[in-house]
């Protein structure tokens, strides 16, 4: 579950939201409406105030490191600061398992990530964000990069999350997308919620 | 011991002659120097005869008031140069008090630790030890901050997508920074590392020959210039460290973000 209220930032106004566990709520508006803002807000890695809680942990209570491995955030570009691609997971085991389901070969921890392409960083940090085992999941278009088949791939795996209870926050330009996953959608202009 | 020889004045103009030579060759081959020559020689015989003069005016009065005066004034420039020498600094106040109080707190202890126990001149705050030994002990933390504080502010700026990576994973602030802090702080001791490695080797050291030259035993000019480094190394390494670290304080807050904001644009 996510509880949104009042969260307020530089470039947004007033927002409050929520997700019920295991549903999913598609963020649709023109570049530059404030989208990614509000994700990086929710992940707290910006400055902002307004009350966040998972149902379960309240933000405010919460260290940052530990909402963040609760309240996990894909952001559009995947940040990398080793060579190998393995050296950026901890759960070798469990991300091998699940590999295949975003269309990688078990192989993907061994290669270097200089030669990633930018559709295989986004799907390998998207299994880089479920290693925490989070209740909530915010991500910045998570099929931007990938071609239909894969995309399709991602997708039931993020229903299998759904399925699991797990919320997810999605920030879209596809626009069939929230229908496939059956999402409720919310669309942003500029920095707030348009009705 | 032998004695020291007095230089006079024509012997100044005489070496002088080869820079003006070098100022003609510039001229003739239009590489334009001559002119930065001129100013940068000027520059440097304006300030020196200076110098000269406040020391030897400081030296004889022996007061404990200006010595402290001359040191702080010394601390304020070198952080000033510091401050200047970064492409991306701290806004606002730290970014000028960071660096200069890292340097000022590091090489203030050391000087004065030396000055106590090791030189001991009486009184031990005797400006003709103080000040030289605290001349070369801020210049080298100078050199060594204002190096490391650029390459972590630079690399805080650059690397943003993988220090916020890291952060989204759950990592605390320092875990995310280590990489770009651990590369400031080798950035930060390469010089002095380099120069003792190179030291006696590639070159004498100023502060040994100029011992040697003014006729101290060669011997004893190593022993001087080997506590020198001591001090330099020790008082660098403290510098960088504190500066690095308060600067990584300083780009990041309480709820493990990173503030670039914090940054000069």
């Amino acid at each position: 579950m996510l509880i949104v209220k009042s969260l307020s930032r530089a470039g947004l106004q007033p927002m409050s939201l929520r997700v019920e566990d295991g549903a999913c709520l598609a963020i649709t508006g023109p570049s530059g409406a404030g989208k990614s803002l509000l994700m990086r807000a929710l992940a707290d890695l910006d400055p902002n105030s307004g009350d966040v809680s998972t149902g379960q942990l309240n933000r405010s209570d919460t260290t940052a490191p530990a909402w963040r491995r609760n309240v996990a955030f894909l952001p559009s570009e995947t940040g990398w600061w080793q060579d190998d691609v393995g050296a950026h997971f901890s759960d070798h085991e469990g991300t091998k398992a699940r590999l295949p389901l975003v269309g990688l070969s078990t192989d993907a921890l061994n290669w270097k990530v200089t030669r990633l392409s930018s559709g295989e960083k986004h799907r390998l940090g998207l299994l880089r964000c479920l290693e925490t085992s989070p209740a909530v999941l915010l991500l910045d278009e998570p099929t931007a990069a990938l071609d239909q088949e894969t995309t399709l791939q991602v997708e039931a795996l993020l229903r299998d999350q759904m399925d699991k209870g797990v919320s997810i926050l999605l920030v879209t330009h596809d626009a069939d997308q929230p229908h496939r996953l059956n999402c409720s959608t919310l669309r942003i202009e500029n920095g707030a919620i348009m009705t | 011991m032998t004695e020291y020889v007095s230089l006079t004045y024509l012997d100044l103009v005489l070496a002088s002659s080869f820079l003006v030579l070098n100022g003609g060759l510039s001229l003739w081959l239009k590489l334009g120097l001559e002119r930065k020559l001129a100013i940068a020689a000027t520059r440097m015989i304006v300030q020196l005869l200076l110098v000269g003069l406040l020391l030897k005016s400081l030296f004889a009065v022996v007061s404990p008031l200006l010595t402290a005066l001359v040191a702080f004034t010394m601390i304020i420039l070198a952080g000033r140069e510091v401050w200047a020498r970064q492409d991306r600094k701290l806004s606002g106040i730290w970014g000028f008090s960071l660096g200069t109080g890292a340097m000022m707190f590091s090489g203030t202890t050391i000087t004065v630790i030396a000055l106590t126990t090791q030189i001991q001149p009486d009184p031990w705050w005797t400006p003709r030890f103080a000040l030289p030994l605290f001349g070369m002990i801020l210049g080298n933390s100078m050199t060594g901050i204002s190096l490391s504080l650029d390459t972590l502010n630079t690399a805080a700026q650059r690397e943003r997508i993988a220090i916020e990576a890291q952060l989204l994973l759950g990592r605390t602030k320092w875990e995310s920074m280590r990489p770009f802090t651990r590369r400031a702080l080798r950035t930060g001791f390469m010089p002095i590392i380099n120069s003792m490695a190179a030291t006696g080797i590639v070159s004498l050291p100023g502060m040994m020959t100029g011992q040697i030259l003014s006729g101290v035993d060669p011997t004893e000019a190593v022993k001087y210039q080997l506590l020198v480094m001591f001090l330099i190394g020790g008082s660098t390494g403290l510098g960088v460290l504190m500066a690095v670290l308060g600067s990584v304080y300083r780009l990041t807050d309480e709820r493990h973000r990173l503030r670039l904001d914090r940054l000069t644009k």
